[in-house]
């Protein structure tokens, strides 16, 4: 790795973990109600919302009620994303005149958008119209990250709170997430943006004339261009700190018009980790102990940055393929002229290079975002298994908004389990004894995602309808399967886009692997929630296992990782292992 | 129950009208206002037409002009109304032909360049749109432009280096060269 490589990642990682205590603080201001400034401004509208919608802000929500009245709120989204998809070609603002979308991807992508996977199985400029982007995938992008941020906020009430029998009001949950949290932060990202060269337009296509005509397929000739262009940076801002991650064009956040600088890709790449990351630290302020918050994220950075290494020393060193043919990929620095990035360029920007390509790729799959600058599918092969490992680790490694911390807060109570066995004691976690019931749910939000990634990959590759789709051949093609199916069994949303998934076989079952691992895992936190809150704190005795020292991270990420490894190389064996045995030495 | 119902169709109804329609309207009015040529699309344009965008590459063959990436868009290359990478993987024998069809086309055209060539002349870019190649790949083809051209290399390295944008702030991304604007540049000047 070059010594700018190092710069790049030590600069990333440090503004991260910066903004981490800040805005993990006004997060819990936020959410316990308090005075933030801002709702002196946006304060009328918030109470303007609960009155038009009947709510009374003051009146909580049992575990149940609060699972139903989520449940039928995503619904809702869903089935408002699938019908405007059909109707586009009838409503306004569609000046690329967009015909109504199929009814298979529709449902793909309404199930995609609501349950914040954005699985793109469509290309956004040659697909949707402004109106769709708009009011379907921008809302939804708002809407399914608040949905994650109210279930966490929820579980952190059960676990605060003692003999208690709400966990809070989700439309007060969902309403202040989206206000006051993910509304200014997108305002502001929107706009520096813009200023980078994100478009931000309601004009139509543009059409300009080629300096060299060119030569189609056909072999006719090709005078003009045609740029799409569109309301852009506003759903760009809120897909990457949203953890949504469907892009505006086709080729997400690698489009110029997505992301034209360096600079746009820096701020991209910090908004993809920002709010799961200080979450961690919310978490830690709302049950009373900063240090349990930092515990966990300092698990989840050991993993992110072990991941993150071989990724990026891997792209550098290059596709060994290439080497016969006389191509250098050597990374060169001697400006002016002798410099590059070198390495596996295929499916790589120039002005990212290797090093931000293979950090977004990591940062990226950590989360549940699934947006990509570079095109994971051309990734060396254990350039590309590293990707793949960190969405089947569940979405913990930091993971999507809310969804990334009570998925490894459903690890941490498998964790204090397991050291509550090896000692001979009652598990407890903050005061709260662990028992049947919340190992039986946290193992359901753990298991069931594998089960969806196996068994969809098992399906996909034993009927023609799934073998048909895949293009690469040999142990590569059932890579881009099995990462289909763990990227839409762990709602992250990228892709190994070789694979032909447009068809109604796989907008189908990948969109039932969506609605499964999503809710499947809601459901059981929220009960998890309503049962800790109902319980009593325990004093700390001897017997109690510390949760907020070193011993417990080492805890933490062997659980996670033993799973991960146990579930998933058996699988991954089979593709990006092979692969790697196979490249020419 | 029906309560939630009702609630969530109301609630969806005004995140709907907060997100989807003040919030994108918002931030194209501050656009357009700070930011009219960026918000639309970096455009170019050459007396009064526009040409292309200074973020989107172009197509180029012909060795009086420097070329960019490869670009795997259909059914043309560097199609800006539908950006695609390749997405072949590392072994397919797919990605071994073009990457030696585009080593075999660089070599045709300056069969005895000495030189290795720099790998992203000759692999596809993410989006099929990228407009930029490494100064490194833009070396590589002084000594092909210059003499297509007529003029000297250190001429045509001049050129090149008028078009190189270092890293952002010192650190951040890699040097590129803008290949359009580049081009135009060298179309521009008086023979």
């Amino acid at each position: 790795m070059t010594n700018n490589g190092f710069i790049q990642i030590a600069i990333y990682l440090g503004v991260l973990l910066l903004l981490v205590k800040p805005l993990g603080t006004y997060m819990a201001r936020v959410y316990e109600g308090k005075s933030i400034g801002l709702d002196r401004v946006l304060g009328p509208l918030e109470r303007l919302m609960y009155r038009l919608c009947g709510v009374r802000a003051d009146q909580e929500m049992t575990w149940k009620s609060y699972a139903v009245a989520l449940l039928i709120f995503n619904f809702a989204g869903l089935l408002a994303v699938y019908l405007l998809q059909r109707t586009q070609a009838m409503l306004p603002l569609n000046p690329a005149q967009m015909p109504a979308v199929s009814p298979d991807s529709s449902f793909n992508t309404a199930v995609s958008f609501a349950t914040n996977t954005n699985w793109q199985g469509y290309g956004g400029e040659s697909t949707m119209s402004y109106l769709t982007q708009m009011l379907g995938l921008t809302v939804q992008n708002f809407l399914s990250a608040a949905t994650g941020m109210a279930v966490l906020v929820a579980l952190i009430r059960g676990l605060a709170r003692r003999s208690a029998q709400t966990i809070g009001n989700c439309w007060v949950d969902l309403t202040r997430s989206t206000l006051y949290i993910l509304l200014p932060l997108s305002l502001v990202l929107a706009v520096v943006l813009v200023s980078q060269g994100v478009v931000q337009t309601f004009e139509p296509y543009h059409t300009v004339s080629l300096l060299q005509p060119a030569k189609d397929a056909n072999g006719a000739l090709v005078t003009e261009q045609t740029l799409a262009v569109g309301p852009a940076a506003s759903q760009v801002a809120i897909k990457q700190l949203g953890t949504n991650g469907g892009g505006f064009f086709n080729v997400n956040s690698a489009h110029p018009l997505e992301n034209p600088t360096p600079l746009s890709n820096f701020l991209e790449m910090l908004s993809i980790l920002l709010i799961p990351a200080a979450l961690c630290y919310t978490f830690g302020r709302m049950v009373g102990d900063t240090r349990q918050g930092w515990v966990v994220l300092a698990a989840m950075t050991i993993v992110l940055v072990g991941l993150l290494v071989p990724c990026v020393v891997l792209e550098q060193a290059g596709n060994p393929a290439l080497k016969p043919l006389g191509v250098n990929q050597t990374a060169l620095d001697t400006p002016p002229q002798l410099t590059q990035s070198g390495g596996n360029m295929q499916g790589k920007e120039v002005r990212f290079g290797i090093v931000n390509s293979a950090i977004w790729a990591t940062a990226t799959t950590a989360a549940s975002n699934g947006s990509v600058n570079s095109m994971h599918d051309s990734y060396t092969p254990i350039g590309g298994l590293v990707p793949m490992w960190l969405i089947q680790l569940g979405e913990v490694i930091l993971g999507g908004v809310g969804s990334g911390l009570y998925g490894m807060l459903a690890f941490v109570i498998i964790a204090v389990f397991i050291a509550g066995l090896m000692v001979g004691r009652t598990p407890e976690y903050l005061g709260k004894k662990i028992e049947a019931f919340e190992m039986k749910m946290a193992s359901l939000a753990v298991l069931v995602p594998c089960t969806a990634v196996l068994v969809g990959t098992a399906v996909a590759v034993s009927l023609p309808q799934g073998a048909s789709s895949i293009r690469d051949p040999g142990p590569h093609g059932f890579s881009e399967v099995l990462y289909a199916f763990s990227s839409a069994g762990n709602n992250n949303g990228s892709a190994f886009a070789g694979l032909s998934a447009n068809t109604p076989f796989y907008n189908l079952a990948l969109g039932l692997a969506m609605l499964v691992a999503r809710y499947w895992t809601i459901i059981p936190v929220l009960a998890i929630a309503g049962s800790l809150a109902a319980k009593r704190t325990v004093p700390i005795g001897a017997g109690t296992l510390p949760t907020h020292t070193p011993l417990f991270v080492v805890l933490l990420i062997a659980v996670v990782v033993v799973v991960g490894a146990l579930t998933f190389i058996p699988a991954l064996a089979l593709g990006p292992i092979v692969e790697h045995l196979m490249l020419p030495r | 129950m029906l309560q939630h119902i009702r609630a969530s169709l109301m609630a969806l109804l005004l995140f709907t009208v907060v997100t989807g329609v003040l919030y994108p309207l918002v931030v194209t009015c501050v656009a357009a206002a700070v930011f009219p040529t960026k918000a639309t699309g970096s455009l170019l344009y050459r007396n009064g037409t526009p040409i292309g965008s200074s973020l989107i590459g172009q197509p180029f063959d012909d060795p009086k002009y420097f070329w960019g990436r490869p670009s795997a868009t259909t059914p043309m290359p560097y199609n800006a109304a539908a950006s695609s990478g390749s997405n072949l993987g590392p072994l397919n024998p797919a990605l071994l032909d073009a990457v030696k069809a585009h080593v075999e086309a660089l070599k045709r055209t300056d069969p005895d360049n000495p030189a290795s060539i720099p790998v992203d002349l000759v692999t596809a870019s993410g989006s099929g749109l990228d407009p930029h190649i490494s100064p490194a790949a833009a070396e590589y083809q002084v000594r092909r432009v210059a003499r297509m051209r007529s003029m000297t290399e250190d001429q045509v390295r001049a050129f090149v280096a008028a078009h190189t944008r270092g890293r952002q702030f010192g650190f951040l991304g890699e040097p590129c060269v803008n290949v359009l604007q580049l081009n135009l540049a060298l179309d521009m000047r008086k023979p």
